[in-house]
């Protein structure tokens, strides 16, 4: 399933499609971010695809902190935004991922842009919003790209790798 | 009739309403722990509602940063309190997919019998605090009578009643002890004809239908666009059960049981002649459906244990393998859904060839679950509100993480 899916998409979009990994567990397609909600269109209108269940949206991060460790890994810091779409009517699942810069255009505090798949996935409205939260990134298009787990005037997204505590929230002592 | 203005039954049409926000929790009774409904309401009739989450954030998932994974099982036993061990089961089932770990047959029996005994027991919550959330207070003390027999049976496997990090990675920290198996039975058996009253009391009461039947309609398309699952997916009259359908690592716990995924096809339940008919003014997809089908789940519940019981006491092997409580975890990523009882819990754990994982992500079930309450609730009576979102049983603790 998942080689000739991958062969169809390159043969549809192109160079749209930047990457895949075939020999994990769970293999996943790289997309390029202005494409993603094209092909995430394709895949849940084409006939014999039919992902019509958005399972997940995760945001990961990568950034080592330690020089030591970070001198061994064999990536760049970035981030990724990883979809677990699945289909209800032919059982089959798929994973999608973006890759991100940590910060757009390297400004740090400048959240990186995905464009939103809120409207093929009703669902990823709210999963957006979480990921927005807690990883950081600023989805485009969505209705209302607002905190949903942290207060509103929560400052920082906690599950970046350099995210700290903040030493005082309104008169609660942190760390 | 001539309008006639000094007639004094004019008032009733001539009340001016303006449009008001009325807030709804997070310290309401009926919201289920701690959730904030702001409510856009015009007289009785709510024309939107958005509900307000995190007053429970704990921000688990970075804390599974921190932790070995075997570490990190008391953590998911917070998540859906109502149900530590199908939690403690589906982050075990994780690691195992990504240790590539095989378990001997009778751990895997083992699993089934608890995780399905916790079924049963989330779903008498449910069902209890669904009657309470309706205004009537006695199905929720015998559903707590009846759960109270579970936490016992699972004190005595485990030692705890809530917090159980009973199921853990490599299968479960102890055998169930001796003499467990009869008493399990024995409870089943007695349980069995209380399920009779609880229909009594609740399904085919004619208040509770008037309060549940037709009340926020789901549309197939709708419970699969907002991702919802587990009841609340099936009382939309989808077939999808991931005991059945979901993968391989999680399905062949239930290889060669006999059950039939709880959902309304062709007008009929599975064996439904044996429970109270489907009213006639409850529509596919409403509150109604859900809570019929959470009853009915139960009752397939009680079969796989039964199943469960007898495969588990003809097993061979032991009851799990030992896992080193830091396990170097080999370097990928892996996704898994199990079906908890309150839909599809997944988590998506990421390693980076340490003992610790690089990233750990829960997906919430109910969170997603609680996500089309605006859709539901458009429209509905103010009274309606907690009818519609006590259908779709939710936990606060599994929502925030």
């Amino acid at each position: 399933m998942s080689q000739a899916l991958l062969d169809r998409l390159k043969k549809k979009f192109g160079d749209q499609i930047t990457g895949a990994k075939s020999t994990n567990l769970d293999p996943w397609i790289e997309v390029a971010p202005p494409a993603l909600a094209d092909v995430c269109l394709y895949l849940r209108d084409e006939k014999d695809l039919r992902f019509n269940y958005l399972n997940c949206i995760s945001g990961v991060d990568y950034l080592e902190l330690d020089p030591k460790k970070a001198a061994k890994v064999d990536w760049q810091p970035h981030t990724e935004v990883v979809y677990h779409l699945w289909s209800l009517t032919h059982k089959h699942s798929l994973v999608l991922k973006v890759i991100l810069p940590r910060w757009k255009g390297d400004v740090a505090g400048e959240l990186p842009e995905v464009p939103s798949v809120a409207g093929i996935w009703p669902t990823a409205d709210w999963h957006e919003r979480e990921v927005f939260d807690l990883s950081g990134v600023r989805f485009i298009g969505h209705p209302a790209l607002r905190r949903i787990l942290c207060p509103e005037d929560w400052v920082g997204h906690p599950l970046r790798k350099d995210y700290e505590m903040p030493l005082e929230y309104h008169g609660i002592r942190g760390k | 009739m001539a309008t006639d203005l000094g007639d004094p039954r004019i008032i009733e049409f001539d009340v001016r309403t303006d449009e008001m926000l009325v807030n709804m929790g997070p310290q309401h009774p009926s919201t289920h722990g701690v959730l904030r409904l702001v409510l856009r309401t015009d007289g009785e009739i709510v024309s939107e509602v958005t509900p307000h989450i995190g007053y429970l954030h704990r921000c688990a998932e970075k804390i599974g940063e921190n932790l070995t994974p075997r570490q990190y099982i008391p953590y998911t036993d917070r998540m859906d309190y109502l149900a530590g061990m199908n939690m403690n089961l589906g982050w075990a089932l994780t690691v195992e997919k990504l240790l590539k770990l095989e378990l001997p047959e009778k751990a895997k029996h083992l699993r089934v019998i608890i995780a399905e005994m916790g079924r049963i027991a989330s779903h008498l919550v449910g069902m209890g605090a669904y009657g309470l959330d309706l205004g009537s207070f006695s199905p929720f003390l015998y559903a707590f009578r009846e759960r109270e027999k579970i936490l016992d049976l699972f004190e005595k496997a485990c030692g705890a009643r809530l917090t159980y990090s009973y199921l853990t990675v490599g299968g479960a920290t102890h055998d169930l002890p001796p003499g467990w198996l009869q008493e399990c039975e024995d409870f089943l058996t007695q349980l069995l004809p209380i399920i009779e009253e609880y229909h009594a009391l609740l399904t085919t009461n004619a208040i509770f239908v008037r309060r549940t039947a037709a009340i926020g309609i789901m549309s197939a398309e709708q419970a699969i666009g907002y991702g919802t699952s587990g009841p609340v997916l099936r009382g939309s009259g989808v077939d999808w059960d991931l005991r059945r359908d979901g993968e391989e690592r999680y399905t062949e716990l239930y290889d060669g049981y006999a059950f039939e995924v709880i959902v309304q096809k062709n007008g009929h339940y599975p064996n439904d002649h044996k429970y109270p008919a489907v009213p006639g003014v409850a529509v596919l997809g409403d509150c109604w459906h859900r809570f019929y089908v959470r009853m009915l789940e139960v009752m397939q519940s009680i079969d796989i244990v039964r199943q469960a019981i007898d495969r588990y006491s003809r097993a061979s092997g032991t009851h799990g393998i030992p896992v080193k409580l830091n396990e170097k975890l080999p370097k990928g990523e892996v996704y898994l859904e199990t079906e908890a009882p309150r839909g599809q819990m997944g988590f998506y754990l990421v390693s980076d060839g340490t003992s610790i994982p690089w990233r750990v992500r829960a997906r919430s079930s109910c969170f997603s679950n609680l996500c089309v309450t605006h859709e539901l609730c458009r429209g509905c009576l103010i009274a309606d509100v907690p009818a519609i979102v006590g259908s779709l049983d939710i936990v606060m603790g599994e929502i925030d993480r």
